[in-house]
């Protein structure tokens, strides 16, 4: 089977703001793709490009297998989305919201939404005016899913969410997979979550994918040096298979991607040291690789593979 | 049976799964015979991707440690690892290898070591295995 999310090389600007500058990237099928990015990495363009919404300048994106620029409503029936803020008819009951799911996708398996609606405690007559955030967030995500999609577009799902609704946000999208191998693309803020649930993680910067790697890859390829002398700029320069040296009280730690002897002989003669917890978090390394004194991303400086 | 992840550790969560379900066994908790959780109920329950624990399974599977029956789950198996006894076998040395170096470089010598080991395997004595 093809690939079900493409983008190849695809360019956006806004103005003389360019946000996307190259990005491309797979999803397969029955995977869950994360894309994180800061605040305006461009994260829900990708998104909307994706879903037809947004041109892009150049290049393509293709979803399950039409280019978005030509999705059908047959194509568009087998995705589901989830924007960011929940797009929801505010004068809808929860119950009205799922009909009306129920009558016009003609996959929607109401009898499933109705059980889990059940199981989820929202009350069928209460109007989404008043449901809580996580309540309309659950929701959405609730009408995203049981229309069977094959492919699950989620922005932010769990933006402003506290903890125990996250789980169990996360607890529906678990039966979703289990149940049918439903391709996933979201993009987050809470990097735990990703960590729990995703199988591959882009970091967007830039306007383009500075990593995109399986998460098992990351966790492996990855790891942290702590080195007394030397500028930043100079580590980054001269240790080969440096991610990025950041600041530390005393010296550097230097984030370190595939290291081989090339790296453990330049380590070497930097008396380097293997620092506790030598594998960074995702968080760590997010937040090393896209911070903002960091000069544009040098093509040495990814993990796309 | 809980079996309990740690998604920010930098040991992948697959391969913490495995261990969790080996070390189970070890300890008695799981015996042969017994069914795992399915895969839906055990990502349910520690909110982990179900690809996940299919992989971890299926690395189980591949392992001996456990075998899936057609329509009613996965089950340990009952006379253990499937692996050749070669291969078994070199797998314990470079294990016992990890163990003299790393220890070597913490400081403690062939007496301590043996020790050590004989202390943690009469602290947690391995349920017999039926076929050994």
């Amino acid at each position: 089977m093809s690939s079900p999310i493409r983008f190849d090389d695809v360019h956006r600007r806004f103005g003389a703001r360019a946000v996307l500058r190259g990005l491309s990237f797979r999803v397969q099928p029955g995977e869950v793709y994360a894309l994180l990015g800061r605040n305006g990495a461009g994260k829900t363009t990708a998104m909307r490009i994706l879903l037809g919404f947004l041109a892009p300048m150049h290049g393509r994106s293709e979803l399950l297998g039409v280019d978005s620029r030509a999705l059908t409503p047959d194509v568009r029936e087998r995705v589901g989305l989830v924007s960011e803020g929940h797009a929801l008819y505010r004068w809808m009951t929860v119950d009205e919201v799922l009909r009306f799911e129920a009558g016009t996708r003609t996959r929607f398996d109401l009898t499933k939404a109705q059980t889990l609606r059940a199981r989820l405690g929202l009350d069928p007559r209460a109007k989404v005016a008043t449901l809580s955030r996580g309540q309309r967030a659950q929701l959405a995500l609730l009408a995203a899913t049981c229309g069977a999609p094959e492919v699950l577009v989620l922005d932010d799902p769990a933006m402003g969410l506290d903890p125990v609704v996250r789980r169990d946000l996360l607890g529906v999208m678990i039966d979703l997979l289990a149940d049918t191998g439903t391709s996933v693309l979201f993009s987050t803020h809470i990097l735990s979550d990703v960590e729990r649930i995703a199988d591959r993680v882009g970091i967007l910067h830039d306007g383009r994918l500075i990593v995109d790697a399986t998460l098992d890859d990351l966790k492996r390829r990855v790891e942290v040096r702590f080195v007394r002398d030397g500028a930043a700029s100079e580590l980054e320069r001269d240790v080969p298979r440096c991610l990025r040296a950041a600041p530390r009280a005393g010296g550097h730690d230097l984030f370190l991607v595939d290291v081989a002897d090339d790296t453990r002989r330049a380590l070497a003669n930097l008396a380097a040291t293997e620092r506790q917890g030598a594998v960074p978090s995702l968080e760590d390394l997010f937040v090393e690789l896209t911070a903002d004194d960091r000069n544009a991303a040098p093509d040495a400086a990814e993990v796309t593979r | 049976m809980r079996l309990r992840v740690d998604p920010t550790s930098p040991e992948p969560i697959f391969e913490q799964l495995v261990f969790r379900v080996k070390e189970a066994i070890a300890q008695g908790s799981l015996a042969g015979g017994d069914r795992l959780p399915s895969v839906r109920e055990l990502a349910r329950d520690a909110s982990i991707n179900p690809n996940t624990v299919a992989r971890a399974y299926e690395a189980l599977e591949a392992e001996g440690v456990i075998v899936r029956r057609q329509g009613s789950g996965c089950f340990v198996t009952e006379k253990g690892s499937a692996l050749a006894t070669s291969e078994r076998k070199r797998r314990l040395d470079a294990l016992v290898q990890r163990l003299v170096t790393e220890g070597f470089h913490l400081g403690f010598g062939a007496r301590e070591l043996r020790d050590a080991l004989a202390e943690r395997l009469s602290a947690t004595p391995l349920p017999p295995r039926r076929d050994s």
